[in-house]
C-alpha cells in the first residue's frame, strides 16, 4: 500500500483555487521535496495531506484512508507535522514542549527518546530553558525535536510513519540545515516517508531523490532533481533566468543565481 | 536528577534557594497549598462580628470537652449556621473563579483572559439586575431571593451560547472572534445594567449593587451544596482536558497534529467555564481578578502545565477568596465591604505590577 495517494485534489476558498487537480502517489519510505514560488499552493498541499483541511474535490489518502476518517489521536500515531511558525505564549520549558510530542505517554522510554531527539537537533542540555527565551532558529529546532519524538513514539507501535515538514530549514544556519537533512535521511533509512516544502533549491536537491514542482496550484513537474530543477523550470515557474549547474556522483543539480535579471516570459 | 547533581562539580549545582523552589513547585506543592487553605480557614472561623477565639474552637467543634457550656453552645451555633457555611461558599467560589480563569487563559492562549472580561459574568449580573427591576414591576411584589441565582446562571449561560453562535462558522469556533465579541457583549451588558440602575428604586438599587460588586453575605449550607457539584465537575474533567490545553498553547493546528480533537476540547472547556462562572456569579455576583491573578502567580512558581495548574489554581483561589472575604467582613465591621471591590482594589494594582515586570519576558 502506498503511504500517500493524492488523486485529482482541488482545494478552493470561495472561487479561488489554491490547488487545482493535483495527483501523485508516494510509496512508503520515499523522501520528496516540494518546491515552487510563493503562493503556488505548497502549504495548502501540506495542510491537505496532514488532514487539517478537507479537499474541495478529489481525494487524499494516508495509508489508504482519508485523514478525516482517522481519529486525530490515531492519525497522530501515523503522521507528524512540523509547521513553519509556532509561537508558545506560556513559559513552557524546552523539555515540556518536546514531551508534548509523546502524547499521554510517560516514563523512562519517553525520557530517553526525548533526550535523543534534543541531541539530534544539537540542543542537549537545553531541557530546563524557557522556550520563548531561545532564538528563532533554536525554537524551530525544539519543535523539530518534538515532531521527531512524536514520529518515534508512533513508529514504535504502528510501523514507519509519515513526516510532513513545512520549510523546516527556514530560520536555521547552514550547519543546522545540513544536520536536519541528515536527520531526515536517517528517518528515511528506517522507512519513514518524508514530504518537505523547501525554498532552497540546492537543499531540495540534497534532501530528496524526488522533487515535486508546484506552480499556481498545479503540478508543474514531478521527478528526479536532475529532471525537475532545470533551466526550463527556473524560467517557467520561478521567472528567473539562470543556468543550472550539475555536481557529479550522484548527479545533483545546483543553482547559483549570478544576476538578478528578471526572466522575460 | 539527584544522580546528575552528584556528578556535577559544586559550582555547577543548583543553589539551595533554587532547590527549595524546585521542592515547593514539585512534590510539596499540594501539601503546602492545602496547609495554607487550612490555616486561612481557621483564621476565618476565629475572626468576625461574633468571633470564636482559637482556644474555644476545639470545644465548639466537639473535639474537646466544653469548659463553659453556654458559651460553647453559642459558639457552636455561630460556627455551624454562620461561619462554616460562609467559609465553604467562599472556598468553592474562589476555586471556581480561579480555575475557570486558568481554563479560559489556556483556551485563548492569553494570560489576560478572564470570564469577567468576555461578558460571561456581566451577562449573569445583567440577568439578575433585570429580574430585580422588571420582575418587581410585573408582579408588583418583591420576588423570592432564590430566583435571582437562577436568573444569573441563566444569564451567563445565554451570554455564552450567544458568543458561541457568533464565533462559530461551520464547525469551527474562532477563539479570536469569541474574545472580541465577548468584549462587546460585556460593554453591552454594562450599559444594560446602567439603564436598570437608572430606573431602579432604592431597595432594588441595593440588590443590584450586590450583583455588581459581589458579596458572600447570606451564605448557607444549601448554597454550598448547590455549587459544590461544579467544582467536582472541574476535577473530573482535568485528566481529559489537561494535556489538550497544554498542547493548544502551541496553536490549534499543532494541537490537531499532535492528536488532540480540538473542536471537542474547545466545547468541553467552554461548557466548563460557563458552568463554573455561572455558578459563582449566581451566588456571589461579579468578583473580578481572582481568575487572572491566581493562575498568573502560580505559573511563575510551577510553570504553565494545566494538569497541575488547574487543581493548584482551585486550591489557591479558594485560599485567596477566603482571605478577601474575611477581610471584607472585618475591615468595616459590623458593616460588610463588597468583596468584588476588595479583590479589584488589591488585584488590579498587583496585576499591573506583574504585567510590567513580565512585559519583557512574555512579549506582551
Amino acid at each position: 500500500m502506498n503511504a500517500i495517494d493524492v488523486e485529482r485534489l482541488s482545494v478552493r476558498v470561495g472561487r479561488k483555487a489554491l490547488l487545482d487537480d493535483v495527483s501523485f502517489a508516494v510509496t512508503s519510505g520515499e523522501t520528496i521535496a516540494i518546491i515552487g514560488p510563493n503562493g503556488a499552493g505548497k502549504s495548502t498541499l501540506l495542510r491537505a495531506l496532514s488532514g487539517e483541511i478537507a479537499p474541495s474535490d478529489g481525494t487524499v489518502r494516508l495509508r489508504g484512508r482519508a485523514p478525516q476518517a482517522w481519529h486525530p489521536r490515531e492519525l497522530a500515531l501515523r503522521r507528524a507535522v512540523l509547521s513553519q511558525h509556532v509561537t508558545v505564549t506560556f513559559p513552557f520549558t524546552v523539555a515540556e514542549v518536546v514531551r508534548m510530542g509523546a502524547g499521554e505517554r510517560r516514563g523512562a522510554a519517553v525520557d530517553i527518546m526525548a533526550e535523543a531527539a534534543l541531541a539530534a537537533v544539537d540542543l542537549a542540555g537545553f531541557e530546563p530553558r524557557i522556550i520563548n527565551t531561545l532564538s528563532g532558529g533554536e525554537q524551530q529546532r525544539v519543535h523539530f525535536a518534538r515532531v521527531m519524538l512524536q514520529l518515534a513514539c508512533g513508529e514504535e507501535t504502528h510501523g514507519p510513519g509519515i513526516l510532513l515538514l513545512d520549510e523546516p530549514t527556514a530560520s536555521l544556519d547552514l550547519r543546522h540545515q545540513l544536520d536536519l537533512v541528515s536527520v531526515a535521511k536517517q528517518c528515511a533509512a528506517r522507512g519513514t516517508t518524508t514530504i518537505a516544502i523547501v525554498h532552497d533549491l540546492n537543499l531540495a536537491a540534497l534532501l530528496a531523490k524526488r522533487v515535486i514542482v508546484l506552480d499556481r496550484g498545479r503540478l508543474a513537474a514531478d521527478g528526479a532533481p536532475t529532471a525537475t530543477i532545470t533551466d526550463d523550470t527556473l524560467a517557467r515557474v520561478f521567472a528567473v533566468s539562470s543556468a543550472v549547474g550539475r555536481l557529479p556522483e550522484p548527479a545533483t543539480p545546483f543553482v547559483l543565481p549570478h544576476h538578478a535579471e528578471k526572466h522575460s516570459a | 536528577m539527584s544522580g546528575m547533581s552528584d556528578a556535577l562539580p559544586a559550582h555547577l549545582q543548583a543553589p539551595p534557594t533554587l532547590r527549595l523552589r524546585a521542592l515547593v513547585a514539585g512534590p510539596l506543592l499540594f501539601p503546602l497549598l492545602l496547609l495554607l487553605l487550612l490555616l486561612m480557614a481557621i483564621t476565618a472561623t476565629a475572626v468576625g462580628a461574633a468571633g470564636i477565639p482559637i482556644e474555644r474552637l476545639p470545644a465548639a467543634l466537639g473535639l474537646a470537652h466544653p469548659i463553659d457550656a453556654a458559651m460553647t453552645e453559642r459558639d457552636r451555633l455561630v460556627l455551624l449556621s454562620v461561619r462554616l457555611p460562609r467559609i465553604a461558599v467562599a472556598v468553592i467560589i474562589g476555586a471556581l473563579l480561579a480555575s475557570s480563569g486558568a481554563i479560559m487563559q489556556g483556551l485563548f492562549r492569553n494570560p489576560l483572559a478572564d470570564p469577567a472580561l468576555v461578558g460571561v459574568s456581566s451577562g449573569g449580573a445583567l440577568a439578575a439586575a433585570a429580574t430585580i427591576v422588571i420582575g418587581d414591576r410585573l408582579t408588583a411584589q418583591t420576588l423570592p431571593f432564590a430566583i435571582l441565582p437562577l436568573a444569573a446562571f441563566a444569564g451567563s449561560l445565554m451570554t455564552t451560547a450567544l458568543l458561541q453562535r457568533l464565533a462559530t462558522h461551520g464547525r469551527t469556533t474562532s477563539i479570536a472572534v469569541f474574545l472580541l465579541a465577548g468584549l462587546a457583549i460585556a460593554a453591552l451588558a454594562g450599559a444594560g445594567i446602567g439603564l436598570l440602575v437608572f430606573v431602579a428604586d432604592d431597595r432594588q438599587l441595593r440588590d443590584i449593587t450586590f450583583w455588581m460588586l459581589g458579596s458572600l453575605g447570606g451564605a448557607t449550607w444549601e448554597k454550598a451544596a448547590l455549587i459544590a457539584p461544579f467544582l467536582a465537575a472541574l476535577f473530573a474533567a482535568i485528566p481529559f482536558i489537561g494535556r489538550g490545553l497544554d498542547v493548544l498553547v502551541l496553536g490549534e493546528s499543532e494541537a490537531f497534529h499532535m492528536g488532540v480533537a480540538v473542536e471537542r476540547l474547545k466545547r468541553i472547556a467552554i461548557v466548563l467555564i460557563v458552568a463554573m462562572t455561572g455558578a459563582a456569579v449566581a451566588f456571589a455576583g461579579v468578583v473580578g481578578f481572582v481568575g487572572i491573578v491566581v493562575p498568573h502567580l502560580l505559573r511563575l512558581v510551577i510553570g504553565p502545565g494545566h494538569r497541575r495548574l488547574l487543581p493548584a489554581s482551585a486550591l489557591f483561589g479558594a485560599t485567596l477568596l477566603l482571605a478577601a472575604d474575611t477581610a471584607a467582613r472585618t475591615i468595616a465591621a459590623p458593616a460588610e465591604m463588597p468583596i468584588g471591590v476588595l479583590t479589584a482594589l488589591f488585584g488590579a494594582p498587583f496585576f499591573l505590577v506583574l504585567l510590567l515586570r513580565q512585559r519583557g519576558l512574555a512579549g506582551l
